[in-house]
């Protein structure tokens, strides 16, 4: 699996389109703390960044590169090589390129202006942590959608239609929802219905550990009980983890018994 | 060398193969022949491990090949479409089989022999369709494995290029090898094949020889024996 994650970590880092979304993530970065002036601040705005274009790239890049790969993918069937090893090493090879453009584009800046003296330290790292997570996780979507349509349009739309989902869709729905059965206490329901969507975990996690859950409310102040505490911190990031790991494994579920 | 029992195969409703048995044993050339979506590319890829049969049997060397793909150390495979990696350089794509393979290669008296020496460092997208044919023949006849499997080998070569490609066929058969192959072209099967398979309506409808096709049909020439096979009528 290391051989195929190297030659496709290699080919997407000479892709040009790894420059670009490191150069943005660097760009956006810079442009942040210059007009923010303060790291704070700048970690909540690119919060607000991540957790939409994040999903968004993962999704797209997942899918495009399952597809241009093809070929690639063909030639390595024929090969001695473990099937679950040419896809698992191809999805980390995507996730890691990914998260390594993201991790530095946004890093470098960061670094540069005082971050490691600032308290935001630790805001920037879950940051980080969970931008790393929706990548892997989105992606894993993408490949698993990717695999289960041949005709590349179909693909594409429906990965793009997860996203959509996940990132707009579920929270209008989420909101409906509170609004119609206000009468009911929902703290339980919020926070479940928060659980299952991986965006809405990122951001809640972040916002809370970002000190503003006054902003949220009643709501808030439960979430707050919950996320705030280590056990909240620690059941998230598992939450999280299994959203990785469940498309990761049908991905290798699926691999084995399709016809190529 | 490759036994495979009863092996049945649909595509959605497509049924492609149909119980095929196959018995192919070791050293010469064996001709996989059969009309156009006959089920020769999916056999092949059967053997592969690269379509999942519904149902039967495919051992390779004696093991069955259900789920495992180390026995694939002993395939070389050379696919139809020749359908690279297109932003690789050709030298990197040999490198990287290479080094996937972890096995002696002798790539440069291939290369010499098709004549590939300017093309090392051009992309493969940039290659014409032939050229890239010969960068497939590289790789598949590179390594030294004890059966090999050609489908289509001859698409889009020139003269020249054929005759070495019909030359390295009989070393390598020479030198005691199981070597499937599929074409279209009648008259480089009858020049290399020991032996012909002919697949009909996902089952094996004639193997043997080629002058026993001709007893069978009743032809004198081998492209009309095969024609003859196609359409039943003019057989009966």
């Amino acid at each position: 699996m290391l051989k195929i994650l190297k030659y496709s970590f290699y080919d997407l880092m000479r892709s040009r389109w790894s420059y670009v979304y490191f150069l943005f993530y660097l760009a956006l970065g810079f442009v942040l703390l210059f007009l923010n002036n303060d790291v704070s601040k700048a970690v909540i705005t690119l919060m607000n960044v991540i957790i939409v274009l994040v999903p968004l790239i993962g999704t797209i890049f997942g899918v495009m590169y399952y597809y241009n790969s093809k070929e690639f993918t063909e030639l390595l069937l024929a090969q001695p090589i473990k099937r679950s090893s040419i896809f698992l090493g191809q999805y980390f090879g995507v996730a890691g390129s990914l998260t390594l453009s993201l991790v530095l584009g946004l890093g470098i800046p960061f670094v540069l202006y005082g971050l490691l003296k600032s308290d935001a330290i630790f805001d920037f790292t879950l940051l980080l942590v969970t931008g790393a997570f929706l990548t892997m996780i989105f992606t894993g979507l993408a490949f698993n959608i990717a695999l289960s349509n041949e005709n590349k349009i179909k693909g594409f739309g429906y990965a793009v239609l997860v996203w959509l989902f996940l990132a707009v869709v579920y929270d209008g729905l989420f909101l409906m929802s509170l609004i119609i059965f206000e009468e009911y206490p929902l703290d339980g329901f919020s926070l479940a219905a928060t659980m299952f969507n991986p965006i809405d975990l990122s951001r809640t996690l972040i916002l809370l550990k970002l000190d503003i859950s006054a902003l949220l409310g009643y709501t808030g102040a439960v979430f707050k009980q919950f996320f705030g505490t280590n056990s909240g911190l620690i059941i998230s990031i598992l939450m999280l983890s299994l959203w990785t790991v469940l498309p990761i494994w049908r991905l290798t579920f699926m691999a084995k018994r399709k016809d190529f | 060398m490759i036994q495979v029992e009863t092996l049945y195969k649909k595509f959605g409703k497509n049924e492609v193969l149909t119980g095929l048995d196959l018995h192919i044993q070791e050293g010469g050339i064996f001709a996989i022949l059969g009309p156009n979506g006959s089920g020769k590319t999916t056999l092949i890829k059967a053997i592969l491990g690269m379509v999942i049969p519904n149902k039967g049997k495919i051992a390779v060397l004696g093991k069955a090949v259900k789920n495992q793909w180390k026995y694939r150390h002993e395939i070389e495979y050379l696919p139809q479409i020749a359908n690279f990696p297109g932003n690789l350089k050709v030298k990197e794509l040999i490198r990287m089989i290479k080094d996937l393979r972890q096995k002696s290669s002798e790539e440069d008296k291939l290369v010499s022999m098709f004549g590939l020496e300017p093309f090392l460092d051009k992309k493969l997208a940039t290659l014409s369709g032939g050229t890239k044919q010969k960068v497939n023949i590289v790789l598949t006849f590179m390594f030294d494995s004890p059966l090999i499997i050609l489908d289509e080998p001859t698409t889009g070569l020139d003269p020249a290029a054929l005759i070495r490609l019909k030359e390295l066929i009989q070393k390598e058969k020479e030198k005691g090898k199981t070597i499937l192959v599929t074409s279209h072209i009648m008259q480089f099967v009858e020049e290399v094949a020991d032996e012909i398979v002919y697949l009909l309506e996902g089952k094996i409808y004639f193997k043997g020889s080629i002058s026993e096709l001709l007893e069978k049909t009743e032809q004198s020439d081998f492209e009309h024996a095969i024609a003859a096979i196609t359409s039943p009528m003019s057989n009966a």
